[in-house]
């Protein structure tokens, strides 16, 4: 997991990509603040606005992570400032178990960051996202569309072997090829 | 008569069926038998061309037969070898009607829960490591073997275990671990009076197991975890609802029409039905619900009661992990 810096196969050097899902009322709004205030931040993070912490699925985050991404950052109010009032509470309980069943599941724990931001902290919505890409880009491409493949290059071989054989034998009896049985002739 | 018989049966072709498994424990084809009288009266309508758990048929009649000449196949079990996956192929290419039979077929299964460990450690275990192993010589299952100038064959085992529908088109799912008689009788009976949903639908209904659980009047409208108890950690109240009683059920993220079986007969649901239409993964979703229910607040106090829970995966994705997102580990070899 070392090739980050190395030129993928079209040329451009391997980056990370965040997915970033902000809550309206405090996290966006703060990547909001810093973007107005001019600060700079590493390019990687993805923004995805939702209404609250606790709209986020933890089907959205692994979806992410199958789909590509190296990481998932989830951004949320501080503990008893949720504009729902206990959505951020639930983020927190779902993420800290997801955390554990994606280590279990062979994918660093580290790829996934939940940070309390409010809407006041533009400052530390750049310091997030610049550790976050600092720390993917240690762990390397997560890569799991490529792995996926991988997986199932081992039934390629196969379902060529079949596909020859059936191409073969499809022959064998042709006075029966245009007549399947089916359900009407079957009822008729 | 027996000429009238042999004339009617020439005028009145039956549809034909084929039974098949591949990974699987066999209790799927216990439920076919769990019809019991059901099942003479499908065996009346149809032609059964294949059924190697009960009767005697050889591979190469169902090749010589042609394409899409069995109107229905019902597949058991989930596709680890490569013999598991050519007969997927070759069932597929002879049924107009694939189905996917019981939650292996359609999930993964349990089966699919090897998608956590390297086919050597799984190899290691049960022909060298395992506590009742006596195999000296190391002897494993080997592809091919040269056996006095003869070559056998054995079918070779794919490092990652899959859904039916992860190797070929699936025209419907049969649900359950296995699926109950009444399901089974519901998806034969909708074949063969031409009465089928749509191609790609779920056999049972569409809505969450607590539907149609007896225990549902007494779920709160607010849970809270303080602790997570396993049923035999406790002495259970048969009414309550589990939930309220601190026990993971699968039932909220778990398609029902099962009449709530297991939780009648006093254990939590684990999901064997698989989710209903609306949800892609089913562990995450029930990792959701029940976690966004813990009590504490407070990461240190959420922690103590996420320990409750000491295998996620095994817990969430008891049969759909072959079928998930992720679908395997990630770390694991392919070669």
């Amino acid at each position: 997991m070392t090739n980050q810096t190395k030129p993928s196969a079209s040329g451009e050097t391997w980056t990370p990509r965040i997915v970033a899902f902000f809550c309206n009322w405090c996290t966006y709004t703060a990547a909001d603040l810093a973007g107005v205030s001019r600060m700079k931040h590493a390019a990687n993070a993805r923004v995805i606005r939702l209404m609250c912490s606790g709209r986020v699925d933890p089907q959205f985050i692994v979806e992410a992570l199958a789909k590509g991404a190296d990481g998932v950052l989830i951004g949320g109010c501080h503990p008893n400032d949720c504009h729902y009032v206990e959505g951020n509470y639930k983020c927190l309980r779902r993420y800290q178990m997801l955390k554990r069943m994606i280590a279990d599941m062979g994918i660093e724990p580290e790829r996934l960051r939940l940070e309390w931001i409010s809407a006041a902290e533009g400052e530390k919505v750049k310091r997030v996202i610049n550790e976050m890409t600092e720390t993917l880009t240690q762990l390397g491409p997560l890569g799991l569309p490529q792995k996926f493949d991988e997986w199932d290059r081992e039934m390629e071989h196969f379902a060529e072997h079949v596909a020859a054989r059936e191409a073969a034998t499809g022959s064998a009896c042709p006075e029966h090829g245009g007549k399947p049985q089916t359900l009407e002739t079957a009822h008729a | 008569m027996v000429a009238n018989l042999k004339l009617w049966r020439l005028l009145m072709p039956k549809p034909k069926i084929a039974f098949y498994w591949c990974a699987s424990c066999g209790g799927c084809e216990e439920t076919v038998v769990d019809l019991a009288e059901d099942i003479l009266g499908v065996v009346e309508k149809v032609d059964i061309v294949l059924w190697p758990v009960a009767m005697d048929f050889k591979y190469k009649d169902i090749e010589a037969m042609p394409d899409k000449s069995i109107v229905a196949t019902l597949l058991n079990g989930a596709i680890r070898s490569t013999e598991q996956e050519e007969m997927a192929h070759l069932l597929r290419r002879k049924s107009q009607y694939l189905i996917a039979y019981g939650a292996c077929a359609q999930l993964g299964g349990i089966p699919g829960l090897a998608n956590q460990f390297p086919l050597e450690q799984i190899f290691q275990f049960n022909y060298e490591g395992g506590p009742t192993m006596a195999n000296a010589q190391k002897t494993r299952p080997q592809v091919t073997t040269d056996d006095q100038g003869r070559t056998p064959t054995l079918p070779a085992m794919h490092h990652v275990v899959r859904s039916l529908d992860q190797v070929v088109e699936v025209d419907y799912y049969v649900p359950g671990c296995p699926p109950t008689p009444r399901v089974t009788r519901t998806a034969l009976t909708a074949l063969l009076e031409n009465r089928l949903p749509p191609k790609g639908s779920v056999i049972a209904p569409d809505i969450a197991l607590c539907d149609e659980c007896p225990r549902k009047a007494t779920k709160p409208a607010n849970i809270a975890f303080t602790e997570f108890k396993r049923p035999h950690q406790a002495l259970m109240d048969p009414n309550l609802c589990f939930l309220a009683q601190g026990v993971v059920c699968l039932g909220p993220a778990t398609r029902s029409g099962c009449n709530a079986a297991c939780t009648v007969g006093g254990m939590p649901c684990t999901g064997c039905f698989g989710p209903t239409s609306r949800v892609r993964d089913q562990g995450l979703k029930i990792l959701s619900s029940i976690c966004s229910n813990i009590a504490p607040k407070e990461e240190g106090e959420i922690e103590k009661v996420i320990e409750g829970i000491p295998d996620p995966v095994g817990t969430f994705y008891r049969y759909g992990l072959a079928k998930s997102l992720l679908r395997r580990k990630a770390t694991l070899p392919s070669k």
